[in-house]
């Protein structure tokens, strides 16, 4: 393949989206276990789920123009749901006890929640067709995209701006922050930290339901993009620091550009790209880009 | 003494009873019994003496698998050397993952660290077509005669049981030794480990580099078994499973994962006939041993074991 500077540009671009995609599921799995101290190994399955969701909602709404709108608001809220009934079901019961047995329970939920998805939706790929506004090119500077790119890149931004007047200007968010420094004392302040841990984990998932959905229309949907995604949050995470939500965001461009930029040298194995730069992170700096120390 | 006699005649009665009453089928099945016994044994040494919960060990056997089918296939040398060369080539896996992954003290990049650089190798073997064959596999691995499974699954059988007892000894002697000790002290509590001057970034390397290695022989052994090979050995599943039968056999007692290697071989050989939803059998039992059993089945057996005969429980 000729590389040139407009191939260059484009993945570029495609890299952004990529890395938009990264970082809302990256923040969900970052917050989580900023705050409740648990790595939510089953977060792309709610993604998945999220993606399969828009699939049949897209298809029951069929005849309605907006049908994607209707699933970008209706598909992330049933998937926080879920989230809701798996932290408030599941998880509640084993925080005290040890942090083995908590990896292990989201680990388990993989498999659980893969099967349900293969028992509802099928091993047949599903596509999800863009709304008419977002399936077209468009053109900037001369060069042409995806109109839908830009779509992708407006919701990571407006999702990162709304996390970050969350974070640092709602008391929930400073409830937030408070928990994760200090768990015991938010709970001696007064507060219910049970709520905090199952609200937080339905915002993880919603945003894990709510990249699912947004990816949706330029993938074909198959059982196996669950782990696919996970894989590279959990590079993402790692470069950026466990824990952090700018480590993510920040990992997330970082990786999705690493990725579009290793698609041109090396088509096949672009993936073994994220690896290498995962493990130079973890031998100079181990407690990643932005993350607190850990020893 | 008297049990151990008995346990031997057992095993080797096994087969022979089998092929009388029941059908060659069996036989296979007890042969699967035994390689993922050695498998959940060297996985228990990681997460049950080492304390170190690996999502990875899929990595090391399918390593031990694809060394053994590529060496017999491409290379043609002789099986002995292969068998031995399997297992090297998994715990230098084990050493490189590893490497990276005790790095960072803490269980969770731990975990995440070993599931994803098992990925990564599933990825690469998957992609790579013109060396492992991708998703097609590699069909009639040549087996040497003396093994061979063409006719009847007997001499594997005792070749299989050898090969493991051998193993499951040498890895009962790695938890009785010194090292073994500091491993388990490690696990207890890392800290205190540490004060005393322990370097257990080290001692936690060389225990998953043993499990690997051991781990590899399992995969060797199930490549002739079953005379051909796919990149379905290194799917995370496939850790998933060996970690539910460490769990729900009990990884705190040496034998405990034979106990969970046990239910889940006739478990998948039975339901897998009746439903393709096996992922969420193994999924459900996962959640259900985390909730009320995290002990295992061994664990349960142990203690009340304890309670009846020992007058003061340690």
């Amino acid at each position: 393949m000729e590389i040139d500077a407009s191939i260059i540009l484009a993945q570029a671009v495609s890299g952004l989206c990529r890395a938009m995609i990264l970082f809302l599921l990256a923040s969900g799995l970052t917050l989580v276990f900023g705050v409740m101290r648990v790595v939510n190994f089953a977060h792309g399955s709610f993604y998945m789920i999220g993606a399969y969701l828009a699939y049949s909602l897209t298809q029951y709404f069929g005849s309605s123009p907006e049908r994607f709108w209707i699933a970008l608001l209706v598909a992330p809220c049933l998937v926080s749901l879920l989230g809701g009934i798996v932290e408030y079901g599941l998880m509640r019961r084993i925080y005290e006890r040890d942090h083995l047995l908590q990896i292990l329970l989201t680990y388990a939920l993989i498999f659980v929640l893969g099967d349900l998805a293969k028992m509802i939706w099928g091993v047949d790929l599903r596509i999800v067709e863009a709304p008419a506004v977002l399936s077209g090119l468009l053109s900037v500077g001369g060069h042409s995209f995806p109109a839908y790119y830009f779509f992708i890149i407006g919701m990571g931004t407006a999702v990162a701006a709304a996390m970050w007047i969350m974070l640092s200007y709602t008391k929930f968010g400073k409830l937030m922050r408070a928990s994760s420094e200090h768990r015991e004392m938010v709970a001696m302040l007064g507060y219910n930290v049970r709520t905090i841990f199952t609200v937080v984990f339905m915002m993880a998932t919603w945003l894990g339901g709510l990249a699912g959905v947004v990816i949706a229309p330029t993938v074909r949907l198959s059982l196996g993009m669950d782990m696919e995604i996970i894989i590279e949050c959990f590079l993402v995470v790692i470069i950026g620091g466990l824990g952090s939500v700018w480590g993510a965001l920040l990992a997330a461009l970082i990786t999705g550009e690493f990725y579009s930029m290793g698609i041109l040298v090396l088509e096949k194995y672009a993936m073994a790209f994220l690896f290498v730069l995962a493990g130079a992170v973890i031998l100079l700096l181990p407690s990643g880009l932005l993350g607190r120390r850990v020893r | 003494m008297w049990v151990g006699v008995l346990v031997a005649a057992f095993l080797a009665m096994l087969p022979i009873g089998l092929q009388i009453w029941t059908s060659e089928y069996y036989i296979y099945l007890a042969c699967k019994v035994i390689i993922w016994s050695l498998f959940a044994m060297s996985f228990n040494l990681a997460l049950g003496y080492g304390g170190m919960m690996s999502f990875g060990h899929a990595a090391f056997y399918g390593l031990g698998a694809y060394t053994c089918s590529l060496l017999l296939v491409k290379a043609a040398w002789p099986m002995p050397v292969v068998f031995i060369l399997a297992p090297i080539v998994a715990a230098f896996g084990g050493l490189v993952i590893g490497y990276f992954s005790v790095r960072i003290m803490g269980m969770f990049y731990f975990a995440v660290l070993t599931l994803s650089f098992s990925q990564l190798i599933y990825i690469m073997v998957f992609k790579w077509r013109s060396f492992t064959m991708g998703d097609d596999g590699i069909q009639g691995i040549p087996v040497p005669a003396f093994i061979s499974t063409l006719d009847s699954y007997l001499n594997f059988y005792y070749f299989a049981l050898v090969v493991a007892l051998i193993c499951i000894f040498l890895l009962w002697k790695v938890t009785r030794s010194p090292f073994g000790l500091v491993l388990r002290s490690g696990r207890e509590n890392p800290d205190r480990t540490a004060f005393i001057g322990v370097d257990l970034r080290r001692y936690r390397l060389a225990a998953l580099t043993i499990s690997a290695f051991f781990s590899g022989i399992a995969g060797a052994l199930i490549v002739l078994l079953e005379t051909s090979v796919s990149p379905d050995v290194l799917k995370w599943s496939v850790s998933g499973e060996v970690i539910l039968m460490g769990l729900l056999g009990g990884m705190r007692v040496f034998l405990g994962p034979i106990v969970g290697a046990v239910i889940m071989v006739l478990l998948n050989s039975f339901l897998t006939s009746y439903t393709e939803y096996w992922a969420f059998f193994i999924g459900g039992i996962l959640i259900f041993s985390v909730l009320f059993f995290p002990q295992g089945i061994a664990g349960i057996v142990y203690e009340s074991w304890q309670k009846l005969f020992m007058r003061s429980p340690s």
